[in-house]
C-alpha cells in the first residue's frame, strides 16, 4: 500500500523541472528545416543588432563628449558669442535639469502612490477606479507637446500668473513651475504603474494580519505596505525621473527659449522657479544644427553629460531590482 | 502594547477620511484629463468650424496657409482660418507607419530570440540593452540623426542624379523620410520589445509542453503557440508604439527636414530621401506665434488630432491588454 504511494514522486523530479531547461539542453537546431534555421539566424541577427545600436550610440557619444567636454563648460553659463569657444558652458542647462527633475518627481511621486494606493486598496467605487485606470492609460498616451500646450493655456491664465512673468497684464507662462507641472504628468504614469504592481505583489494576508491586530487600512498602508513596496515605489521614479530629464517638447514650450535663468522678482529660490531657463533637453536641441544657436560640439558635450545621467539612472534602477530580489519579497 | 493608534494616524488619519483624500486626489487627476482634452477641443474649434473636413484635404503650401493664419492674427482686422493639413499628415501616416512596420518585425524577432532562443549571458546583455535604447532621450537620437545619418545620407545613400531629377521641386539633403523612419524605429521597438516580452512569457507553459511533446520542433512551437496566444500583448504593445509615434516632435522635427512637403511614393524609391514635417513637430516649430489667436486655434486643433489619434491607440491598447488577462496573462 506504502509503495504506489511512494513511487509517484520518485519518478517526478525529472519532469516537472521547469520546462525550459530540459529542451534547451535537448534540442539545438541542428535537426531543424532550413526555413526555421534562418528565422533564427535573423533573431541572432536582430539582438546583435540591437547591441550594436547600444553599443554605437554610447562609445560615439563617449568619444564625442571625451573630446569636446570641458569640466569649465560645467560651471559657466551660456553666454552669447560668435564662436564656440566664446559662447560659455551651459551649467544653467545643467542646474535647470536638476531643478525640473527634482521639482517634477516631487509632485508626481506623492501623488501617483497616492493615486496607486486608492486604486489597490480601496478602489471603490468600481466605476471610478476603472475610469481611474483609464485615464492613468489615457496620461501615459498623450503627446508631450500636446501637454506643453495644454500647460500654456493654464500658466497664461491671470490666476496663475504669480508663478511666471506678467508684464502689462500679459502673464508670460513660462516657468520653472509651469515646466514641471507639466512633467510630472509625464512621469505619473510610470509612478502609478510601478507603485500598483509593488502593491499587488504583497499577499492578502498580510493585510489580514495587520488589521487582524486592529490596524486600519491606512495604518496597514503606511506601516507595512508602503515600505514593503519601497523597491517598486523606487522603481517607478527613477523611471519618471528618466522621462523628465529626457523631454524635450514640454521644456522648448513651457521654459522659454532662454539659455540662461531669468530669474522674476527678488525672493530667493522663488525667483528662479518662476523665471524662465533651460535644461540639458533644449540646450541640445538649440544647439543642434537644426536649432537656433548651432553649436555642435557644445551639443555633444551636453548630450554626453545628459546620456550619463540617464545610464546612471537605469543602474540604480537596476541595483535596486537586485537588492529586492536579494531580500525576498512576501510571494517567495 | 503602546496605544494602540500612534498620535499621527489618530482622528486625523482615520480611515475613511484617507480614503476621501485619496478619492479626491483621483478625482482631481480624472477631471485634469477631462479639462485637457475639453481646452484642446475648444481652443481648436476656430480651426475646424471655419475648414470643415477641408482641414484634413490637401491643397495650397500649408507653410504660406500658417503665415497667413499668422499674419491674419497681427493685424487683427480679419481671422483667415483657412488650412489644409494633407501634407503634415501624409507625412505622419508615412513616417509612422514605416517605423511601426520595421520595429514590429524586429522586436518580435528580438522578443521572441529574448524569450525562448538567447543563451543566458545573450540574454543578460539584451535585456538592459532594450532598457537602454528606451530609455536615450529623444533628443539625443534627434542630434545623432541630425549630425550622422542625414549627413550620410545626403552624401551617400543619394546620389546627384537623383538630387538633380528633383531639383526643381524639393532639395535632397539627408533631412528625408528614410532618417526618420530608421530612428523612430529604434525608438520604439524597445517599448514593444518589453510589452511582447512580458507577454511570450506569461504563456501557460502547458500549450508549449505539448507542442514539444508532439514533437514540433522549439522554432515553431514558439511561432504557432507561444506567439500566437501572446496576440493581445503584441497588439498592445503595438498599439502604445503607434501612440508614441505620433507624438514625436523633438526628433522627427530634427531629422525629417521641417519643411511641409508630400513625399509621393509615385516618384519611384526617391520618394523615401524625400523631406517632408509630420504634424507634432509643426506645433513645436510654430510654438512662438501662439500668441496669434487664429494661430493659436490652428495649433490647438493639430493638438487636437494627435490627442484624438493617440487616445485612440492607447484605448485599444488597454482593450486589447483587458482581453489578454482573460487568457490568464498578466503582462
Amino acid at each position: 500500500m506504502g509503495a504506489p504511494v511512494a513511487t509517484p514522486p520518485e519518478s517526478r523530479p525529472p519532469t516537472v523541472a521547469p520546462p525550459k531547461q530540459p529542451t534547451e539542453a535537448v534540442e539545438g537546431s541542428a535537426t531543424w528545416q532550413l526555413s526555421d534555421r534562418i528565422g533564427l539566424a535573423i533573431c541572432w541577427a536582430l539582438g546583435l543588432l540591437f547591441c550594436a545600436i547600444a553599443v554605437a550610440i554610447v562609445v560615439y557619444l563617449l568619444i564625442q563628449g571625451l573630446t569636446y567636454l570641458k569640466p569649465s563648460m560645467l560651471v559657466t553659463p551660456a553666454t552669447a558669442g560668435f564662436s564656440q569657444s566664446q559662447t560659455g558652458g551651459f551649467s544653467d542647462a545643467l542646474i535647470g535639469t536638476l531643478i525640473v527633475g527634482t521639482m517634477g518627481i516631487a509632485i508626481a511621486l506623492p501623488v501617483g502612490v497616492g493615486i496607486a494606493i486608492w486604486l489597490v486598496e480601496y478602489g471603490r467605487p468600481a466605476g471610478l477606479a476603472r475610469i481611474t485606470e483609464l485615464t492613468i492609460e489615457a496620461i501615459a498616451g498623450i503627446p508631450s507637446i500636446v501637454l506643453a500646450l495644454f500647460g500654456t493655456v493654464i500658466f497664461s491664465s491671470t490666476a496663475l500668473g504669480f508663478l511666471s512673468r506678467t508684464t502689462e497684464g500679459i502673464v508670460f507662462g513660462r516657468s520653472f513651475f509651469a515646466a514641471a507641472t507639466m512633467l510630472s504628468l509625464v512621469a505619473l504614469p510610470l509612478v502609478v504603474a510601478s507603485t500598483r504592481e509593488g502593491l499587488n505583489a504583497i499577499p492578502q494576508h498580510v493585510r489580514e494580519a495587520s488589521y487582524a491586530v486592529g490596524k486600519t487600512r491606512i495604518a496597514t498602508v503606511r506601516r507595512i505596505l508602503l515600505p514593503t513596496a519601497r523597491p517598486q515605489v523606487a522603481t517607478g521614479a527613477m523611471l519618471g525621473l528618466g522621462r523628465i530629464i529626457g523631454d524635450t517638447a514640454i521644456i522648448v514650450v513651457l521654459l522659454g527659449a532662454t539659455q540662461n535663468f531669468a530669474p522674476v522678482g527678488s525672493t530667493f529660490p522663488l525667483n528662479y522657479l518662476r523665471g524662465a531657463g533651460t535644461t540639458l533637453t533644449n540646450f541640445v536641441y538649440e544647439a543642434s544644427p537644426t536649432g537656433n544657436l548651432n553649436q555642435p560640439q557644445k551639443a555633444y558635450a551636453a548630450a554626453f553629460v545628459l546620456l550619463l545621467m540617464v545610464l546612471a539612472l537605469n543602474a540604480a534602477v537596476d541595483v535596486v531590482h537586485r537588492r529586492a530580489r536579494k531580500v525576498g519579497t512576501w510571494s517567495s | 502594547m503602546e496605544e494602540q493608534y500612534p498620535s499621527e494616524y489618530g482622528p486625523k488619519w482615520s480611515d475613511q477620511r484617507a480614503e476621501r483624500m485619496l478619492g479626491a486626489l483621483v478625482c482631481a487627476v480624472v477631471g485634469l484629463l477631462l479639462a485637457l482634452i475639453v481646452t484642446v477641443f475648444v481652443r481648436a474649434w476656430p480651426s475646424f468650424s471655419h475648414n470643415g473636413l477641408a482641414w484634413f484635404g490637401a491643397g495650397g503650401s500649408v507653410e504660406e496657409q500658417l503665415n497667413q493664419i499668422y499674419l491674419s492674427g497681427l493685424s487683427g482686422a480679419h481671422y483667415v482660418y483657412t488650412f489644409h493639413a494633407w501634407q503634415l499628415i501624409w507625412s505622419t501616416l508615412l513616417i509612422t507607419g514605416g517605423a511601426v512596420l520595421l520595429a514590429l518585425v524586429s522586436a518580435l524577432f528580438v522578443s521572441v530570440f529574448i524569450v525562448e532562443f538567447a543563451p543566458v549571458w545573450m540574454r543578460d546583455i539584451l535585456q538592459p540593452v532594450v532598457r537602454f535604447l528606451a530609455s536615450v532621450p529623444s533628443v539625443i537620437y534627434g542630434l545623432l540623426g541630425v549630425l550622422v545619418i542625414v549627413p550620410f545620407i545626403g552624401n551617400h545613400l543619394v546620389s546627384e542624379p537623383q538630387k538633380a531629377s528633383v531639383a526643381g521641386v524639393i532639395s535632397l539633403s539627408g533631412y528625408s523620410l528614410l532618417a526618420g523612419v530608421l530612428i523612430l524605429t529604434v525608438m520604439i521597438a524597445p517599448l514593444m520589445v518589453s510589452i511582447f516580452c512580458d507577454g511570450l512569457r506569461s504563456v501557460r507553459p502547458g500549450w508549449l509542453e505539448g507542442s514539444l511533446a508532439l514533437g514540433v520542433n522549439r522554432w515553431r512551437t514558439t511561432w504557432k503557440i507561444a506567439v500566437r496566444s501572446a496576440r493581445p500583448a503584441i497588439v498592445a504593445g503595438t498599439v502604445l508604439a503607434v501612440a508614441r509615434a505620433i507624438g514625436e516632435a523633438v526628433m522627427l522635427g530634427m531629422v525629417s527636414g521641417s519643411v511641409a512637403f508630400a513625399p509621393n511614393p509615385a516618384d519611384g524609391l526617391i520618394f523615401i530621401y524625400e523631406p517632408s514635417r509630420p504634424l507634432a513637430p509643426t506645433i513645436v516649430k510654430n510654438i512662438d506665434s501662439l500668441g496669434s489667436a487664429p494661430s493659436n486655434a490652428t495649433l490647438f486643433a493639430i493638438a487636437a488630432v494627435l490627442l484624438l489619434s493617440a487616445a485612440f491607440f492607447s484605448f485599444a491598447g488597454w482593450v486589447a491588454r483587458r482581453a489578454m488577462s482573460k487568457y490568464g496573462a498578466t503582462a
